[in-house]
């Protein structure tokens, strides 16, 4: 059966560093993987979006509506924005963290309030908290991508936390190990904020 | 050895694993990494060609030296290198040559969603088409064999899901090709009797190669249940497998171009039902209809956008999954200049000015947003200064007094040399702005002929763009600091007043360059603050107005200060300073 997991947020927020991260991790477990992601006018402070997908045998390099196990997200607008695609009872990994867009911005357009509560009302299962605090405390903000790594960890039984820290050794450069170790830990053991 | 890899990436090594020496490419999204991860491997000469068209004939003339070579672009760039392209598919190759052109169906990141394979049809020219990175890495290898065998350039296409998607490849070892020295053969001077022959060798050739596809297994059968048959290529299989599994049978075309037939009729009379599953144009469809043979295709799927599995789901009357929404309208987030881009400066007074922009392909083009709205159009690479010249003689000084092109340093050194020389020859008194930014910026900072350096970042010869523009003719050549909005707007006027053709350089680095030196960020005097929101105007996403007062978010702002060029009451500034 294939997984899907989708990585969601803004450009520049360092999504496909976590999509080299994940991916890293699934295919040292054995599992067939494919990593969809979009490059280019994108990237400009846009929306955008990671397709993770794994299991014995993955076609589609994509993820439709519908589909997703878990989407990570690095934002809470992002996050409601490809709400559409999450299976019913889908859990939603969500930064709190609030990155408005150029018509909210401008006052073309108004950022919605209570965006997880709303999501969970809807019927999906919501993870929320403040990873860009935690990546903070680890050292630096750029670290948030690792630190919702961290907490998406604990969603699979069957990674061990040794592989996913050796996977993050791997990817990150050698001078930020172990401060994206730590976002990682904190990520991973951080009070949830809201629910 | 078993590893995740980018379509693109495992396309570098194929070509690398093929014995690829020379690799000459112009960069497009989303066929830019090609030629980027190819230049990690010592063995291959890798560099940025002014354009698509010299990037061609640059990795055709190092096949008849000997190498084998190529070359990659995106599916608009092969438009740029069509005019070598037919010929050289009759010219033929020495050492093997593979063109890579990758396509963008939903249009990500292009300004058209044309289909490639037509080229292949057209240049009459072989075409392998990939389905995820493993392909990618065996067809680019394969492409090669397949060049020198049949004396022909190869087509290798792609598209932005197998391009920009990780599948697991197996990687091989660098193959040893055979050399082959150049030998002069007067055949190869394309003229009269020449050109005869090498059409009638190419008509063969396509003879040839089309027995090929009947029995190579680039195609293959995958049977299944036969009550469906589903024809298809590219990642549509991947859509086709991902929807149907084992409930179909299924004919994978990993060779697009030619088309077999006899594959395809005893494919068809297995199954009941025959459907294809193609992105963009009916062209394997097409091919089939000629063939006799009764499918289905356009008349059930779309020949606009990309398709994925709830498309071939719904499409072919199947349901789709469930899914969630909230009540809450959510509001867009399009791309925008980045904070302190220097493009901002030029847009926002074209706006203020409001002139007639004629525009270019690159990041500027974002400059046709909201809030600064200052581009009328935009077409293809270099149009703006041709295109402004054509306006202008049918508008005469209306025109003249009021329009723009606009156009960064690397589109004008692709293109845009020959139309502003079109303006200076043939004298209208056009007004062309180039954004000198130092560098490539829409896809990704790839050095270019204006920048100095190499596609490596070693130094390298630099085109002095003053030098070169007076020589084309121009007596009027200006340079400003995009920075300083009054500066910019002095000298728009002046130059849309002269009666004379001018060029105005704005020149400023990316800010997302390596190296460009960011300023502090600046901070809001909240008791100077109105909330006036003139600072808006200039749509800097670092600047938003909270509780009445304008807001600036430090992790952005690099303290470039245009904004504080739209403050009258000093409110915005240095920390410490207002």
């Amino acid at each position: 059966m294939t997984k899907n997991i989708m990585i969601v947020g803004v450009g520049g927020q360092g999504t496909l560093l976590a999509s080299k991260l994940l991916g890293h991790v699934l295919l040292k477990q054995g599992y067939d993987v494919k990593v969809s992601e979009v490059h280019g006018m994108s990237q400009r402070g846009g929306s955008v979006v990671t397709y993770v997908r794994y299991g014995e045998k993955v076609f589609s390099p994509v993820i439709d509506r519908g589909e997703a196990d878990i989407i990570v997200s690095f934002e809470k607008l992002e996050a409601a924005r490809w709400l559409e695609y999450l299976k019913p009872q889908g859990l939603i990994i969500a930064n709190t963290q609030e990155v408005e867009p150029m018509p909210v911005v401008t006052g073309a357009a108004v950022y919605p309030g209570e965006l997880l509560e709303k999501m969970q009302k809807a019927g999906a299962r919501v993870d929320g908290g403040d990873f860009l605090a935690a990546a903070r405390e680890a050292g630096s903000e750029k670290a948030v991508n690792i630190a919702l790594m961290g907490r998406l960890s604990g969603y699979f039984p069957e990674i061990t936390r040794e592989d996913w820290r050796e996977a993050v050794a791997e990817v990150v450069p050698a001078r930020f190990r172990e401060l994206n170790l730590r976002a990682f830990e904190l990520g991973r053991s951080i009070n949830l904020t809201e629910k | 050895m078993r590893e995740l890899m980018l379509g693109n990436k495992a396309v570098a090594r194929g070509l690398y694993e093929g014995g690829c020496r020379v690799i000459s490419s112009y960069p497009g999204t989303p066929s830019t990494e090609i030629t980027e991860e190819a230049a990690l491997y010592e063995d291959i000469y890798c560099e940025w060609a002014p354009n698509e068209k010299v990037a061609l004939e640059a990795a055709h003339g190092a096949s008849l030296g000997g190498a084998r070579s190529a070359c990659a672009m995106k599916h608009v760039g092969l438009n740029v290198a069509a005019d070598p392209l037919f010929t050289i598919s009759y010219q033929g190759v020495n050492a093997g040559l593979v063109i890579c052109v990758a396509d963008d169906p939903g249009m990500h990141s292009s300004q058209n969603e044309q289909d490639s394979r037509h080229y292949a049809q057209a240049a009459k020219v072989p075409m392998l088409e990939p389905a995820d990175s493993g392909e990618a890495l065996l067809f680019a290898r394969r492409a090669f064999e397949l060049s020198e065998e049949y004396n022909t350039p190869v087509l290798l296409k792609l598209c932005t899901r197998v391009s920009h998607s990780q599948s697991v490849v197996e990687t091989g070892e660098r193959v040893n090709p055979p050399e082959r020295p150049y030998k002069k053969d007067p055949s190869r001077v394309m003229m009269t009797v020449n050109s005869r022959n090498a059409h009638v060798r190419v008509e063969q050739r396509t003879r040839d190669l089309r027995e090929y596809a009947e029995n190579c297994d680039l195609n293959r059968v995958e049977m299944g249940d036969t009550a469906l048959g589903i024809i298809t290529s590219s990642v549509s299989y991947q859509y086709a497998r991902e929807v149907f599994g084992q409930e179909a049978s299924v004919l994978k075309l990993g060779m697009v171009h030619p088309l077999p037939e006899k594959l395809i009729r005893d494919f068809a009379a297995k199954c009941q039902r025959v459907v294809v599953l193609e992105e963009l144009d009916p062209i394997i469809e097409n091919h089939c209809r000629q063939l006799g043979i009764e499918v289905s295709g356009k008349d059930i799927f779309p020949i606009c956008g990309e398709f994925s599995q709830n498309l071939v789901r719904s499409s072919m009357g199947l349901p789709v999954p469930e899914t969630m929404k909230i009540e809450d309208e959510i509001p867009g987030r399009p791309p925008v200049m980045c904070a302190g881009c220097p493009h901002r400066g030029v847009f926002y007074v074209l706006h203020k000015k409001n002139c007639m922009v004629y525009g270019d392909i690159g990041c500027y083009t974002l400059g046709a947003l909201a809030p600064l709205h200052a581009m009328d159009l935009n077409v293809c690479m270099g149009a703006s200064c041709s295109g402004l010249h054509g306006f202008n003689i049918a508008q005469g000084v209306q025109g003249e007094e009021r329009s723009v092109g606009v156009i960064g340093d690397s589109t004008f050194i692709h293109s845009g040399i020959t139309g502003i020389t079109d303006i200076a020859y043939n004298g209208t008194n056009s007004t062309v702005i180039i954004l000198d930014n130092s560098i490539t910026g829409m896809t990704g900072h790839q050095q270019n002929p204006t920048t100095g350096r190499n596609l490596r970042g070693e130094p390298a010869g630099k085109v002095d763009l003053e030098a070169l523009c007076r020589a084309l003719g121009y007596e009027r050549v200006r340079v400003v600091d995009p920075y300083d909005l009054a500066e910019v707007e002095r000298i728009l006027e002046e130059e849309l007043a002269a009666r004379a053709p001018s060029i105005i350089i704005s020149r400023r680095p990316c800010v997302m360059l390596k190296g460009t030196v960011h300023g502090a960020p600046l901070e809001v005097n909240r008791d100077k603050c109105a909330g006036c929101g003139a600072c808006m105007k200039i749509g800097c996403p670092a600047i938003s107005l909270r509780d009445g007062k304008a807001k600036i978010d430090p992790t952005l702002c690099i303290g470039c200060k245009v904004c504080t060029q739209m403050c009258r009451l000093g409110a915005l500034a240095e920390q410490g300073v207002s």
